[in-house]
């Protein structure tokens, strides 16, 4: 193609990307970096049906002079990224001077709000990213396995869960693992105690996640290599089967090499997303036992004063995240098809 | 016979639907009114009042949701502001205090409101910032049939309560006898308000917004609330208002602290298993560690009409709101929704609770600019001491550090 031919296609694209994707990015790291001007506090007396009371309030008319002054906020630099709902460093320092071991001193990193859901984003993304990929593998080649009758029927039911709002999906399963529902009771019933509660317990919330995620986003994974599937040459195949090899020799020597562009596609997306969870902290109530960044972000935004600095900064630290983790494979496919 | 029911029902919803559309004088002919609030009956109510006052040329509309917050406040920056009112609550004013989007009622007041009482008009620094409606708290409710099984008067003090749960599990008569609204969040550190509260100690430092409550009430307000779990289902942590009152009504409990607008529906027959409806029953709010001051804190729900908008849309507002709250929205239907503070209210039997709230002196939730910043670290921070990953003393100490974290981004502290 010619450049300029591809610049006319690629322009509304492009034009879209940078309006919709890289200037909010922008503005998220210019809010970052601020923060709401001091506020002017008053003492006053406030009257409700309850009786007069003293308190304070915001005395206006001071801050909006500051306001106009600089309409941006205060410039802060990084401190909101240094404090302790981030990146702590001053509380890291104490932590590891103070600390009489090195059990103490991840005990204390983990009762600072970031790392301790950083360790479970991060565990999250561990477990779900390949076991998502894997089951998805399984059930493609079950599916290709059997007679196209029936293949209709079995790749609907296999995509349901992805079909099912992720919320509502949650939620039933919420209902089941509750110490009264079906799962909950069964599980009780197999360890044998009667006070044993999936959701009160923080090991079993997070298998509990995991599991869902893994549930929950396999149908991705399936789907693409079911696609995949349907493009491996069959000449290879057969000429394997005339020289003997298994249904196993077939799979790990013809099957899974023709599918690798498509595994590192998958890899690549999943731990994007996975990074990120989200959903399933909110659905499942989990938030006492299992915090992400993205659980942060969302509990900045929703107090009833919010704490926009506050969620841009661990918006920044979260792209900045993905990109630490996707930064091997980003450079393996650069090196790829860059000198192309 | 059947017929004639019938007919009669058909009378008596048409009759409905036509007062509903009558239209009433409010005094105001123009404008726009675009009212945003929480979703219960007694707001629904307010709302549906207010929108009599729909003439050709003024328009009534509302937007009544349980994500109210999430709205409301950008909702009222823009300017024109796309709501001329929002209904809220002794916390939620103080968001859109800060922002400074709602406009001071003086001289509304002094020309269209006169008749409103005084103890209706919420006033700080001076000014008439809202006008409340009804009144609202977390008190005890009970088991009547459960407590005389074990012999037991209803609890004064959550002493008492700790007590009788134990009598109620050693006589096996329910696993987990105390309910209560302890989900990680805003229900979490609302309850570690009350029980403060009831310690009868300041959560900041006189006219500063220095955080002050890791000291020994702190401490015994945690320790109590953890006493209190221990008697809970293990699942406390997930549940909110809803499920605590889905577990009420299932019968697994015996005793909580609930909400008084939350409570008329567990009293209803209909729908519910009469056993648990009928000997459901209120008591006044529970009090802790030999203190007067009950461990709960009041609350009010009110409107209050925005500043970027136009005199005539703010007086248009104003008026269809007070038609909204007048003496006259009583009746049969209305009258148990609330506790009202309009002339002419009687309170029901569901309604004592909060009666009796106020009566013993129970204080208000504290109006503070940054008490929204220490709410929303209680409701993270006190889980991983019920869970028993955290002392007392660490736990308070940690909440402090996270709200004083926010109180220096949001600019209160330096």
């Amino acid at each position: 193609m010619k450049h300029a031919t591809f610049l006319r296609f690629f322009l509304p694209t492009a034009t879209a990307m940078l309006l919709f994707i890289a200037l909010p990015i922008v503005s998220v790291l210019i809010q970052s970096v601020h923060a709401p001007h001091d506020r002017v506090v008053v003492e006053v007396e406030n009257c409700t049906p309850f009786g007069c009371t003293k308190s304070t309030v915001i005395d206006q008319a001071a801050t909006e002079r500051l306001r106009e002054e600089k309409p941006q906020g205060r410039f802060v630099g990084l401190d909101i990224y240094r404090d302790r709902s981030h990146l702590a460093f001053s509380e890291i320092g104490e932590a590891w001077n103070q600390a009489t071991g090195a059990g103490d001193f991840f005990a204390r990193l983990m009762n600072l709000p970031f790392y301790r859901a950083l360790v479970f984003t991060l565990t999250y993304m561990v477990f779900v990213t390949p076991l998502s990929i894997l089951l998805g593998f399984v059930v493609a080649l079950a599916v290709n396995a059997i007679p196209r009758l029936f293949r209709g029927p079995v790749i609907f039911f296999s995509l349901l869960p992805m079909i099912v709002t992720p919320l509502i999906g949650a939620l039933i399963l919420f209902w089941m693992v509750d110490s009264r529902g079906i799962i909950g009771a069964a599980v009780q019933w197999l360890a044998n105690d009667p006070n044993l509660s999936l959701k009160a317990s923080t090991t079993l919330t997070w298998i509990m996640l995991i599991v869902y995620g893994t549930w929950s986003t396999a149908p991705f994974a399936f789907v693409v290599y079911y696609a995949g599937l349907q493009t491996v040459p069959q000449d290879s195949l057969e000429s394997a089967m005339l020289d003997g090899a298994t249904r196993w020799h077939r799979i790990r020597y013809i099957v899974l090499p023709h599918l690798m562009p498509l595994t590192v596609f998958m890899f690549l997306i999943k731990i994007m997303d996975n990074f990120r969870v989200f959903e399933p902290i909110v659905s499942f109530n989990a938030a006492a036992h299992a915090q992400s960044l993205s659980y942060f972000i969302y509990s900045d935004l929703g107090g009833e004063t919010r704490l926009l600095s506050s969620a841009a900064a661990t918006s920044v630290l979260t792209i900045a995240g993905v990109l630490v983790l996707l930064s091997p494979v980003l450079v393996r496919t650069w090196r790829q098809f860059g000198k192309a | 016979m059947m017929r004639t029911m019938k007919t009669a029902l058909t009378l008596a919803a048409l009759l409905a639907a036509g007062t509903a559309q009558a239209q009433v004088n409010c005094g105001v002919t123009s404008g726009r009114v675009n009212i945003v609030g929480n979703e219960f009956p007694a707001i629904k109510t307010v709302a549906a009042n207010a929108a009599k006052c729909q003439t050709g040329t003024l328009t009534v509309k509302s937007n009544l949701t349980s994500t109210h917050q999430r709205i409301n406040l950008p909702g009222m920056q823009g300017n024109p502001a796309e709501y001329t009112a929002a209904i809220i609550a002794t916390s939620s004013i103080v968001a859109l205090m800060n922002e400074n989007v709602i406009r001071p009622l003086d001289a509304l007041v002094a020309a269209d409101g006169k008749d409103i009482p005084k103890n209706q008009l919420i006033t700080i620094d001076g000014k008439v910032m809202a006008v409340a409606f009804m009144a609202n708290a977390q008190h005890l409710v009970y088991r009547k049939d459960i407590l005389s099984q074990v012999g037991a008067e209803p609890p004064k003090t959550y002493e008492d309560m700790i007590r009788i749960g134990k009598q109620i599990r050693e006589r096996g008569i329910l696993k987990h006898p105390i309910g209560g609204a302890y989900k990680s969040g805003w229900a979490l550190g609302e309850e570690f308000v009350n029980m403060y509260t009831g310690y009868g100690a300041d959560f900041f430092k006189p006219g500063t917004a220095e955080v002050a409550i890791n000291n020994p009430r702190g401490i015994a307000a945690l320790n109590t609330m953890k006493a209190l779990t221990e008697l809970m289902h293990p699942d406390f942590l997930t549940h909110d208002n809803n499920e605590t009152n889905a577990e009420w009504k299932s019968g697994n409990l015996a005793m909580m602290n609930m909400w008084g607008s939350r409570t008329g529906v567990l009293m209803v027959k209909e729908g519910n298993d009469p056993k648990v409806a009928e000997n459901t029953m209120v008591g006044a709010p529970m009090t802790v560690g030999g203190g007067k001051i009950p461990a709960t804190t009041l609350w009010w729900d009110g409107w209050t009409v925005a500043r970027n908008i136009s005199d005539e849309d703010a007086r248009a507002t104003f008026l269809a709101l007070k038609n909204g709250i007048s003496p006259s929205i009583l009746n049969d239907e209305t009258m148990g929704q609330a506790v009202w503070m309009i002339a002419g209210y009687k309170p029901a039997p569901v309604n004592q609770g909060v009666m009796q709230t106020m009566a013993m002196g129970a204080k208000p939730y504290p109006m503070l600019p940054y008490m929204g910043l220490l709410h929303t670290a209680l409701g993270e921070g006190i889980a991983p001491f019920l869970q028993g990953r955290k002392d007392a003393e660490t736990t308070l100490a940690d909440i402090e550090k996270a709200y004083t974290t926010a109180a220096k981004e949001k600019g209160f502290l330096k």
